[in-house]
């Protein structure tokens, strides 16, 4: 590309005006890029300059070393989990990034495998069939049904798809929770298929070549999910760079357009769907393996939230996107769970939040500062005017604690003060975004304060709703921040 | 078998029950269809913004004195609750629309409704570290020695046993009062003129001189209002409220802004109607185990068979 003439009025990048239709902003995209200078530049450019394979290793090498690294039964458990989200977020990436196709119904066919599998190799029915027969009898079924409910798919476009999927998973959820007096419209009596609330318990654990993989030493289920990961990936890549995978991108952007052109539309969206089924029933063998047991509770809205939460923060349509995305989110869940870690954490993030929104860096060194020292006098104006009430104690505290308790105030009841604190916390917040320059700045500092205050005496205490009130509020900043997702890149519209 | 026998009286108490839950299904399915057309936007968050007004409703009759001694009359006493649980509500969602929703209203359309995802959550949790995750009770059977479930119509017409309590009464007729009153005001205001504009065209709307984000957020107010009424008969009639009532709520009322054509406000009315006495009945008469997989099952059927709802037009997409 030719470089931009000097004259033209300078590309709009601020936030409040699209970037629509503006032909030399999107000529000049390339040349932006490579642009870009420093450490950060440079790093960008060997890793663009990589062959893919040698990017692939690169990411996935590492983890397959933590069962190396650690005998940790619980870390390993953490990280079979994290494959197990990964591989479902690849899944959900065909249909949502790949074809565009919202669906909603997503956790339903890992929920589906997960059944099959128990009822199939468990004592349920007596039927216990070898690994090997029952894996591809999940994934052909899983398809099945995945093709039955992209059927719609060929009549209801954008929001109607999303709804029906949607009554789809509430239907499943349903039957999975009742489904132990299944009867046909009242006759021939009851039977039980799926265990009702009880769930299917003693699933077998998975034999490959004669050999069982004891579900509580992890380590096997981690491996097996290492390489079911690693091959859905590459087969994956390949497809993503295929014909299909073009096609698929061409009826993301533009269904019409691509109708228009001969794509045989209805069969590429009946693919993603069932395809998307499949890795998901797939993935819910092996789910049903490292649990021995499954229960209609572990497939509900939360997880398909969750899911999505991974796939949008990674960048919905970028397979190392949604991986990286996957990670990201089961890690920083799963550190929630001890008050400790979560404290580090929640409070990096913060720093890294600031880092982000505040240029150049005396600014954040000036609202750290001063956050500090208005704690400081916060808590001492406190101490003395209600000696009595501040007798709270810290949640777990560990060398971070042993800091935070003579910053932060500790009421000795802090529940209900805590609930004042959360309400005007979420005001401030929603007040900090409506102003400007320094006035932003100088309600940053009670913000802040504020934000470590409810922290401690509130949301460390309850770290389950916490985990679901932090994904609700990641997912409303990033997508007022950065709709495109972390690693996405924006689509540039030309209209 | 018991099914074949019919009882006139079983079916009455049916019908009533399904009027009842009809007329709160309506009420939250009006805010997504008013929402959903002027926006295009899958509010999911409308059914939390629902559990809020009934928390609001709850707040008040405690804070009034609670059922057992409450220091405002009975009719203030409900009226006030409605109102401040209206009036709360509709602010709620104006400030969801105002911080959530209006920076994407170029975004792609996912982003939005991520964004109504999670703002569904947070309000769901939000509301559960505030209020607790336990079960609260209205108990509005105590109220007034339970004038509201002893008066009402209770009489017999041929050998039919009619019962509808007081409290049912109340519930339908405001109801429908709220219904007709949004009616007028879609239809005779200068506001409604608006809105209804911007649903059609918002580009179009904006160029005739129509400030566009005003109309939106009176259509956020309203819409949310209507929720927290919804919230505030819900606690009346069925006395429970919980953090978790809000998405299943929702599920049901956003369904029946679809059967009725979603973006078409008699659409909503009578598409809520429908899906109370459909979840009605199929309790009543064929399995209440799987009621709500029943309603979803015919759901999809009618979804497959007459996409664009009972009242709706089909769309003619322009390119």
């Amino acid at each position: 590309m030719s470089g931009v003439d000097p004259n033209l009025p300078s590309p709009p990048d601020s936030r409040d005006r699209p970037r629509v239709g503006v032909d030399d902003w999107v000529a000049s995209a390339e040349e932006r890029l490579d642009r870009r200078r420093g450490v950060a530049g440079a790093v960008e450019r060997t890793w663009k300059g990589l062959p893919v394979a040698l990017r692939f290793i690169v990411l996935t090498g590492p983890i397959a070393l933590l069962p190396l690294l650690t005998s940790n039964l619980y870390v390993i458990r953490v990280g079979t989990n994290t494959l197990i989200y990964m591989l479902l977020a690849l899944g959900l990436n065909i249909a949502v990034g790949f074809a565009g196709l919202l669906d909603l119904g997503y956790v339903a066919f890992f929920g589906f495998g997960a059944y099959v599998y128990a009822i199939l190799s468990s004592g349920h029915f007596n039927w216990h069939l070898a690994t090997w027969k029952s894996i591809p009898i999940v994934v052909a079924l899983s398809a099945l049904l995945g093709l039955l409910l992209g059927l719609p798919s060929r009549r209801l476009f954008g929001d109607y798809l999303a709804i029906v999927t949607l009554f789809f998973l509430q239907i499943f959820d349903v039957v999975a929770n009742r489904g132990s007096e299944l009867s046909f419209l009242g006759f021939g009596g009851k039977h039980d298929l799926t265990g009702g609330p009880n769930g299917i318990a003693n699933i077998d654990s998975f034999r490959v070549f004669g050999h069982r993989l004891d579900p509580l030493a992890v380590t096997p289920y981690f491996y097996a999910s290492l390489i079911t990961f690693i091959v859905v990936a590459i087969a994956l890549y390949l497809l993503s760079e295929s014909r299909i995978g073009r096609a698929w991108r061409a009826l993301r952007e533009d269904p019409l357009a691509a109708e228009l052109l001969g794509t045989p539309v209805n069969r590429l969206k009946l693919l993603a769907f069932s395809l998307g089924a499949a890795i998901a029933g797939l993935t819910g063998t092996l789910f049903a393996g490292l649990n021995t047991a499954v229960f209609s509770t572990s497939f509900d809205i939360t997880l398909l939230i969750m899911i999505y939460a991974m796939v949008i923060l990674g960048g919905a349509g970028s397979l190392a996107g949604v991986a990286i995305g996957a990670v990201v989110v089961n890690v920083s869940l799963e550190v929630l769970r001890t008050p400790d870690h979560a404290r580090w954490i929640f409070y990096l993030a913060i720093l890294v939040g600031l880092g982000f929104v505040l240029r150049p860096w005396w600014k954040v060194a000036a609202v750290l500062g001063s956050t500090a020292v208005f704690g400081l006098v916060v808590r001492a104006i406190a101490v003395h005017l209600w000696s009595k009430q501040t007798h709270g104690q810290l949640q777990s505290a560990g060398n971070l604690g042993g800091v935070l308790r003579h910053w932060v105030v500790l009421p000795t009841n802090p529940d209900r003060i805590g609930n004042y604190a959360f309400v005007l916390l979420i005001a401030a917040v929603i007040v900090l975004t409506t102003l400007k320059g320094i006035w932003r700045l100088a309600l940053l500092v009670p913000t802040l304060y504020l934000t470590a205050f409810v922290w401690e005496n509130r949301l460390v205490v309850e770290p389950s709703v916490t985990r679901l009130l932090l994904i609700g509020a990641i997912l409303i900043v990033l997508m007022n921040a950065r709709p495109q997702g972390l690693f996405g890149t924006s689509r540039v519209e030309i209209v | 078998m018991e099914l074949l026998a019919f009882d006139p009286s079983f079916f009455v108490d049916e019908l009533t029950a399904g009027l009842t839950l009809g007329a709160v299904y309506a009420l939250i399915a009006l805010g997504y269809t008013m929402i959903y057309g002027i926006l295009k936007l899958l509010n999911f968050a409308h059914g939390d913004v629902y559990m809020i007004g009934a928390y609001i409703g709850y707040f008040v009759l405690t804070g009034l004195g609670g059922p057992l001694a409450p220091r405002v009359p009975l009719v203030p006493l409900i009226l006030l609750m409605f109102l401040v649980a209206m009036v709360g509500c509709g602010l709620l969602g104006v400030v969801i629309e105002r911080f959530a929703y209006r920076p994407l209203r170029n975004a792609p359309r996912i982003a939005p409704l991520i964004t109504a995802l999670g703002i569904s959550f947070f309000l769901e949790s939000s509301a559960q570290l505030l209020f607790g995750a336990q079960i609260r009770s209205y108990d509005t059977f105590d109220l007034h020695n339970s004038v509201l479930f002893v008066k009402g119509i209770h009489t017999t017409v041929h050998g039919v046993r009619i019962d509808l309590s007081l409290v049912r009464i109340i519930v339908i007729l405001s109801a429908v009062v709220l219904m007709l009153a949004l009616t007028v005001l879609v239809r005779k205001t200068a506001l409604g003129k608006a809105m209804r504009a911007t649903s059609y065209d918002r580009e179009a709307a904006a160029m005739m001189g129509i400030d566009v984000d005003r109309v939106i957020v009176a259509t956020f107010f309203i819409a949310s209002a209507l929720a927290g009424a919804a919230g505030v008969m819900v606690g009346l009639v069925f006395q429970q409220v919980s953090n978790f009532m809000g998405f299943q709520a929702g599920l049901k009322a956003f369904t029946a802004a679809v059967v009725g054509g979603i973006g078409n406000v008699p659409g909503a009315m009578l598409g809520g109607f429908a899906v109370g006495l459909a979840e009605s009945f199929a309790e009543g008469y064929w399995s209440s185990t799987f009621k709500d997989a029943i309603v979803f099952g015919l759901l999809i059927a009618f979804m497959l068979l007459r996409p664009t709802g009972l009242l709706g037009t089909p769309a003619i997409q322009k390119v």
